[in-house]
């Protein structure tokens, strides 16, 4: 494998002869690009996003329309995922519910991991008392269970009459301010594996600044880890936030979302099971596109995998 | 002065007045009565005790000593990149230039460790960060401390690696460090460790982990290069064999003291302390065949509890009464020749 790695790099400097700077970025880019893995996830979560944005694209048909006489209707050539106990259209209420999931999801996913890297990072490397506090601190909102947490965020916050987003960065602000912990304390563990290594001993020995070990040697040497377990986050959140609104403190109808339509299906199991199946179809498709881009951007940066 | 191809003449070594680092009469480092404890759970490890000796402009220094007996602790408190804690110094110096590194505010001493001092590690692999090419990590060095672009930079890696005789050097310059071999990665790490033309250089086992047909072939690169810049270097190995050609002077480390220090080929042909002999016996050799291998006996003390007296005194074959009572000092026996022990006389005449 080593062989042909060392011949694969060979071939593709002939490519530019010259010394053309190259760095992890730009390496782990042109893996990207030859990865089908990524190509197959990106274009996923690509129309999932223009779904998000601009559901009129995919359908025209009103999502709050209920047509009472068709309720329940199977999937047919006129509501191709059929109608809910309401009559609503499944296909455009999941087409619209794109938008709630997702924000939710992403946002969610990226809150939690922001704030869980920079903690766990600034508690591994500085280590001392800044490591005492932070893993205090983390372990106190470790304590509070996930759920629970939310249900007494939202119902501090009870958003009945706020507008579209308001109510979604709530359940965004709920599921983040509890959702970190685990982060924090995965990266702290696998920066204090990184720390260690003769790799930051030698910097330092050369004269690096703590700012570019941290940047240089540790961030890209720790970052697998939580990749992998930020996607498979992404899914859970989304899952959570329908959760949320199965207990009736989440998003709340008008609001369309995965979530709320998968809570609407519970009523219908036996009688119309497609009304549980499409919007879970599209949450599962959702969450395994982010898996497998969090597989492939893990694989990028790492050149041993190459 | 180096006339390699990386250079160009503004950067050089001793261009006029632009080091504030002037060595004194020749001498780069001195270290002083430098001492390092651990504070560990079970006590307090003393690593370095009192360890003294300088270093000159185009010198060749070996440490010696087997594992545990101080000598990378010495290079890492020279270096600065102990762990405090739980290290900690509680006394010495360490004057690079006259100018006490110890005391030395940790942002200026920072900046003396690439350009003034330096060092290359024992596994290349571990030392070198994976997930980066070669060539951007030799090239990094260059940017970061001199504020190249990065095709200059990158220009200049290329001519370091060329001069470190890796071969094909342009096209490997984009390869992952797990893509070298063993010889190959130490050749890489020795770029880095001298890409901004250090006056001193801390080799630490540069050839421990290495086949013995690379371990010359590395120890002539380093020989080499310290010729060609007169370098002070600073050899640090427990391997006798491979530093008798390279080095000058030879210390020689028990359980945190200088037990020796002497010119290298003194002290291979008479050494003066029972534990240099013990080590020196202990090297295989040709005409030597079918005997068995000379071994000093038992183990290095624990650092945590360092027997009174000579600390070397359980394992010696010398050792009498007034061994384990009072601890020799290191002591001149002719000019330029140290040992600490109380019958270094008995030792060297044998």
């Amino acid at each position: 494998m080593t062989e042909q790695a060392i011949v694969e790099t060979a071939h593709s400097s002939d490519a530019n002869p010259v010394g053309e700077a190259r760095s992890l970025g730009a390496d782990a880019r042109r893996a990207l690009a030859r990865n089908p893995l990524f190509w197959i996830s990106a274009t996923m979560i690509f129309i999932f996003v223009l779904m998000a944005i601009w559901p009129s694209l995919f359908t025209n048909t009103d999502p709050t329309e209920a047509v009472l006489s068709q309720a329940r209707e199977r999937p047919n050539s006129e509501a191709w995922f059929g109608r809910d106990i309401q009559g609503y259209d499944i296909y455009a209420r999941v087409i619209y519910g794109a938008r709630a999931s997702i924000l939710v999801g992403v946002f969610t996913t990226l809150f939690t991991t922001t704030i869980g890297a920079a903690l766990g990072i600034t508690a591994a490397y500085f280590g001392g008392w800044t490591d005492s506090l932070i893993s205090r601190v983390t372990d106190i909102f470790f304590a509070i269970p996930l759920l629970l947490g939310a249900i007494l965020f939202m119902s501090a916050f009870p958003s009945s009459n706020d507008p579209y987003f308001v109510v979604v960065f709530k359940v965004v602000a709920a599921i983040s301010l509890l959702g970190w912990p685990a982060l924090t304390r995965l990266m702290r563990s696998s920066v204090m594996q990184v720390l260690p290594n003769d790799y930051v001993q030698a910097a330092r020995a050369l004269g690096a600044s703590p700012w570019r070990i941290i940047r240089s040697h540790v961030i890209p040497n720790s970052l697998g880890p939580i990749i992998v377990v930020a996607t498979i986050n992404l899914g859970a959140y989304i899952a959570l936030e329908a959760t949320l609104s199965f207990l009736g403190i989440g998003l709340q109808p008008p609001v369309i979302s995965w979530g709320v339509s998968i809570n609407d299906a519970i009523v219908g199991l036996r009688t119309t099971p497609h009304m549980l199946f499409f919007p879970s179809l599209f949450l599962s498709l959702t969450v395994l596109a982010f898996i497998m881009l969090g597989d492939a951007v893990r694989d990028a940066y790492d050149p041993k995998t190459r | 002065m180096s006339a390699t191809t990386v250079d160009t003449p503004q950067e050089k070594r001793g261009s006029g007045s632009k080091s504030k680092y002037v060595p004194q009469d020749g001498c780069l480092l001195e270290v002083d009565d430098l001492y390092v404890e651990f504070h560990t759970e079970e006590g307090v490890a003393k690593a370095i005790n009192g360890v003294s000796f300088d270093l000159s402009q185009g010198e060749t220094l070996a440490i010696l000593g087997e594992s545990g007996s101080g000598k990378s602790v010495t290079a890492q408190a020279i270096m600065g990149i102990l762990d405090m804690p739980p290290a900690k110094i509680p006394s010495g110096q360490v004057r690079y230039c006259g100018r006490d590194l110890l005391t030395m505010d940790p942002n200026e001493r920072r900046h003396t460790r690439g350009p003034e001092i330096s060092m290359i590690f024992q596994d290349a692999l571990s030392a070198l960060n994976p997930v980066f090419p070669v060539g951007w990590q030799i090239a990094e060095m260059f940017r970061q401390h001199r504020g190249m672009n990065k095709s200059d930079a990158l220009e200049r890696a290329v001519g370091l690696m060329e001069r470190v005789s890796i071969p094909a050097a342009r096209e490997r310059v984009k390869a992952y460090p797990h893509q070298f071999s063993g010889g190959m990665r130490q050749r890489i790490m020795i770029a880095m460790a001298i890409a901004l033309d250090p006056a001193v250089l801390i080799a630490d086992e540069p050839t421990t982990a290495l086949d013995v047909t690379v371990q010359a072939q590395i120890m002539q690169l380093l020989a080499d290069l310290q010729q060609e810049r007169q370098m002070g270097l600073i050899l640090i190995t427990h391997d006798l064999g491979v530093v008798a050609d390279v080095a000058d002077r030879a210390c020689v480390m028990y359980a945190g003291r200088l037990v020796e220090k002497s010119e290298i080929l003194d002290l291979y042909a008479a050494p003066a302390h029972p534990y240099t002999r013990g080590l020196i016996d202990s090297i295989p050799r040709v005409d030597q065949k079918g005997q068995t291998l000379a071994a000093i006996g038992g183990l290095p003390p624990n650092l945590t509890r360092i027997p009174p007296g000579c600390p070397f005194h359980p394992r010696c074959y010398l050792a009498r009464d007034i061994c384990s009572g009072e601890r020799p000092e290191l002591r001149e026996l002719v000019p330029g020749r140290f040992a600490a022990c109380h019958f270094s006389e008995e030792v060297l005449g044998a």
